[in-house]
């Protein structure tokens, strides 16, 4: 593959913290590589801010394979940026020609506030899973891993939807700023499984009760969170959801639930 | 003082179910009085915090992410080993316990390892009763793959993605004690400091990362679950964020630091393309099962892969060492394509890399699919077509992550691979019940020394990360807080905790104020090249002895000249990496130090005065058979404790894979 250098216009979202009002800031960014990843171009701009003496731009990264979930940034439009099943730190320069405009912003949704710059609060997600997103088995109290045989197509199903990462993009591509997606991925990837049959009609409604609660969206079956998600997350979690939801209902719900 | 590893008294297999059984037991109502404080929440710490919380001790963990879900456990690809035996191929708890110590080179400890193998299996149980999705096959049991270094098909995994769904299920059990109340979760809080009160670990002092913040936290016992610290050669498999600020500020409060220079090159990531390169990934050690790894026969030679014809193509693991060819173990594998490419034979713009190719296994599975399909001479772009999608199959994911990096599509061109530093076997010195030289203060998973010797077997740090964190600790921490009920929580005006708090403070207010010219990832990358290039995958005294004065030298200058922009009391990502980088300027020096003792190869440690004629790792065992424990005396002044290595039960012999 040709390497080549570019010059790029960047407008990003500054914001000092989680009450300040937040603007675009411009930059020239000059000589980045199409071999860079595209925080890569980033640490470029901040160790170039540094030097000028100004304050570099926050963002969140971990990982930067894809797979920690921590990055999320807001790229053109699209949340983690053009690539389809991508996460921003996977999205390479080579994307990107010489004279590009880019505009980033944080991940928007009310229930995902700005910390600052580009680093949004996603602790809701935590609550999420705290509602029930979880098998109740203390450590120790486990049979044998193959005492219980689990159709391959059923695990293979219930992994499809624990490759969530957590990140928030289905948040952030959602008009509605719903977390249906990660809500059901989890709610998917246990109701699948004979393991997590005793309790699911207290997890499906506990969930979603917190999903709410937290100010995420409802979910209008648009499928922009499928379409944005860098895991493939089907939105066909979504559908079984709402079966778990309404089989709950018909039992009359939950004994347990709060 | 003298190292006491406290292993039980008898027969290996009985060591453990004798501590179990004679161990002493704190009653339920008592747990509820007792604060234990976790730091980090890869597998180590979230499945400890979690059980620790079911048992009903008031529990805090605390991560530098935003979640504990991010921590890095979960970029584990390949798999979790345990010794199951349900492909009845002859494993056992023995096999599993003989692997390791072998493969990490007879510089492990017999009782520890022979533990981890026989929790391995509940392991494995207690991760499905969880929900953990393992690849399973069709008659719906559990299915499992080989990894190297064994002889047996003992490895679980969940796709590429076995270290993910891993921390999930420990994550997840983890929130549930956090919404039943049991366990209170800070992320985005590093810790700082150790609080020390009548010589016990007794809290810590934490940063609230969004505010800028210091905050005071008493436990009555501390577990350090903050895993390796390969970052301090800047360029790492690890994130960004990891760091071994937690456990060196445990070393500098009385901690002993094993066998720090035994660091795990992997052999087969993705190369360096850059001077802005801020990290490299790996590519499983499972390719290696398919690909041939090969440089061209001539130095120099600048034509594409594809035009290289066959007879000037150079399978150097395979001609080296034709009875494990491109499967030898992971420090092997390392070495020789460095070899290889320091006598200029490296590929590539940079010249630092070789080939994994897989032209031949799409050939033979090609051929193999047309077979069963029945196809007549079949022509060779049927046999390419078909031979792709099994590769695919097998490897789809892997290869995805390759383009997306590289741009090179690897099913066309032979992907270029080069090692790089992805784990680190030594770290905090614990006994046989974790607890480090500190009383009160334990260290699990990666961030101690204790399992893996001098060089890691793949599918081995998930399997040690959960069994120190699901079977071990809550047993061990037990016994040591049996005798503390009696200690009421200690309030945090307590003096030790105010001068604890001031020291941190200080240092803070020292790295703000110095307001050089320099940032802080150019100190970080300088260090790295340091280390890469003289503590990396072969040492000698000259470099060694260079590095230790280098290191200094750019010590001095980062406390001189490094610039942090911003505030203190604000998020400020610029001064949590100082903070981290300050810390790997020392440990650097203390790497380098222990490097340079160790007159032996072992494992991941290549002196290169000590290697046999045909350049393989020569051990001294007569010299060097013990775990070389530093403790800390002041800038620069180390003094060393030797845990003599016993081994009762395996006769350690010169590894050999030709």
């Amino acid at each position: 593959m040709e390497h080549y250098n570019m010059n790029l216009t960047l407008k990003v979202w500054r914001q000092k913290n989680k009450n300040a009002a937040g603007h675009f800031e411009t930059f020239q960014v000059k000589n980045i590589s199409s071999e860079m990843s595209f925080l890569e171009m980033f640490d470029v701009l901040n160790e170039q801010l540094i030097a000028e003496g100004k304050e570099p731009i926050a963002f969140d990264h971990d990982c930067r394979e894809g797979i920690c979930g921590m990055c999320s940034m807001h790229i053109n439009g699209r949340a983690h940026g053009p690539w389809h099943h991508t996460t921003t730190c996977q999205l390479h320069m080579r994307e990107y020609k010489d004279g590009d405009t880019i505009v980033v912003e944080p991940f928007r949704a009310n229930a995902f506030p700005v910390i600052k710059d580009l680093v949004v609060d996603r602790s809701g997600f935590d609550r999420i899973i705290q509602a029930g997103g979880y098998i109740s088995v203390n450590t120790g109290n486990a049979v044998d891993a193959n005492a219980l045989p689990i159709e391959k197509h059923d695990a293979d199903e219930a992994f499809a939807a624990a490759a969530c990462i957590g990140c928030g993009a289905c948040v952030a591509a959602c008009p509605n700023a719903s977390a249906m997606l990660f809500t059901s991925a989890k709610v998917s990837h246990l109701a699948l499984l004979p393991q997590g049959d005793p309790e699911r009609s207290i997890r499906v409604e506990n969930m979603i009760r917190q999903h709410d609660k937290e100010g995420f969206g409802g979910c209008t079956n648009i499928g922009a969170c499928e379409a944005e998600c860098p895991k493939g997350i089907s939105l066909e979690n979504i559908a079984r959801l709402n079966r778990e939801y309404l089989a709950a209902t018909f039992r009359g719900g939950s004994k347990n639930s709060i | 003082m003298t190292l006491n590893s406290k292993i039980p008294a008898g027969q290996i297999d009985a060591k453990w179910t004798t501590y179990k059984s004679t161990c002493k037991l704190v009653n339920p109502a008592n747990k509820r009085q007792l604060e234990v404080i976790v730091i980090g929440t890869g597998l180590a710490g979230a499945s400890a915090a979690a059980s620790l919380g079911e048992l009903g001790y008031k529990v805090k963990t605390f991560c530098f992410q935003d979640s504990p879900r991010r921590a890095h456990s979960i970029a584990a690809q390949g798999g979790i080993n345990a010794a199951k035996n349900y492909q009845n191929d002859g494993d056992s708890t023995y096999r599993l316990f003989y692997d390791t110590i072998k493969g990490g080179d007879y510089r492990a400890r017999e009782g520890n390892v022979h533990r981890l193998a026989e929790v391995s299996a509940n392991i494995i149980d207690q991760c499905v009763a969880q929900g953990v999705p393992f690849a399973r096959e069709y008659g719906g049991l559990l299915s499992n793959r080989s990894f190297g270094g064994t002889q047996v098909q003992r490895t679980f995994y969940a796709a590429g993605q076995t270290g993910q769904q891993l921390l999930i299920g420990a994550y997840q059990a983890l929130e549930r004690q956090v919404a039943l109340g049991n366990v209170t979760q800070y992320s985005r809080h590093e810790m700082l400091e150790v609080v020390m009160v009548d010589g016990k670990a007794r809290g810590i002092i934490a940063r609230n990362l969004v505010t800028g913040e210091l905050e005071r936290h008493f436990g009555h016992a501390v577990l350090l679950c903050s895993g390796g610290y390969g970052n301090v050669f800047y360029l790492s498999t690890n994130a960004m964020g990891s760091n071994v600020t937690a456990a060196w500020k445990a070393h500098k409060k009385g901690a002993y630091f094993g066998n720090p220079c035994f660091t795990q090159i992997h052999p087969t990531c993705i190369p360096v393309s850059g001077d802005h390169q801020s990290k490299l990934t790996l590519m499983s050690e499972s390719l290696r099962n398919d690909g041939r790894i090969w440089v061209p026969k001539k130095q120099g030679d600048n034509r594409k892969p594809n035009d290289i014809p066959e007879e000037e193509r150079d399978y150097y693991l395979e001609r080296r060492y034709p009875a494990f060819g491109n499967l030898v173990p992971r420090d092997v594998a390392s070495r020789a394509a460095k070899e290889r490419c320091d006598a200029g034979y490296g590929v590539g713009a940079s010249k630092q890399a070789v080939y994994l190719d897989y032209a031949s296994a799409i050939e033979r599975y090609g051929k193999v699919e047309a077979n069963k399909l029945g196809l007549e001479n079949p022509s060779k772009e049927k046999i390419t077509e078909l031979g792709k999608g099994v590769v695919e199959a097998k490897y789809g994911n892997l290869f995805e992550m390759y383009e997306k990096i590289t741009g090179e599509n690897p099913y066309e061109v032979p992907m270029r691979i080069y090692p790089a530093v992805h784990y680190t076997m030594g770290g905090l010195w614990v006994d046989y019940e974790l607890q480090t030289t500190v009383p009160g203060l334990y260290a699990l998973g990666e961030a101690n020394f204790s399992d893996h010797g001098a060089n890691r077997l793949g599918a081995s740090a998930l399997m040690q990360g959960l069994a120190d964190g699901y079977f071990v600790i809550p047993y061990t921490l037990g016994n040591y807080l049996a005798d503390d009920i009696r200690t009421k929580s200690i309030p945090t005006d307590h003096p030790a905790f105010v001068a604890a708090e001031k020291e941190v403070s200080d240092r803070i207010n020292k790295l703000m104020s110095i307001k050089g010219t320099e940032s802080v990832e150019s100190f970080h990358k300088r260090l790295g090249k340091i280390m890469w290039d003289k503590c990396g995958m072969a040492r000698n005294e000259k470099g060694l002895k260079e590095a230790i004065e280098e290191i200094k030298a750019l010590r001095k200058e980062f406390w001189s000249n490094v610039r942090i922009p911003g505030d203190i009391n604000e998020f400020n990502p610029e001064l949590d990496k100082a903070n981290r980088v300050a810390d790997f300027l020392e440990l650097g020096e203390l790497m380098c130090i222990d490097a340079l003792n160790r007159n032996e190869s072992c494992g991941g440690h290549f002196r290169e005065e000590y290697q046999t004629e045909d350049g393989e790792a020569l051990r001294q065992d007569d010299k060097y058979m013990y775990v070389a424990a530093w403790e800390y005396k002041g800038e620069s002044q180390y003094e060393l404790h030797k845990e003599e290595l016993n081994y009762e039960v395996v006769h350690p012999t010169q590894r050999s894979y030709k």
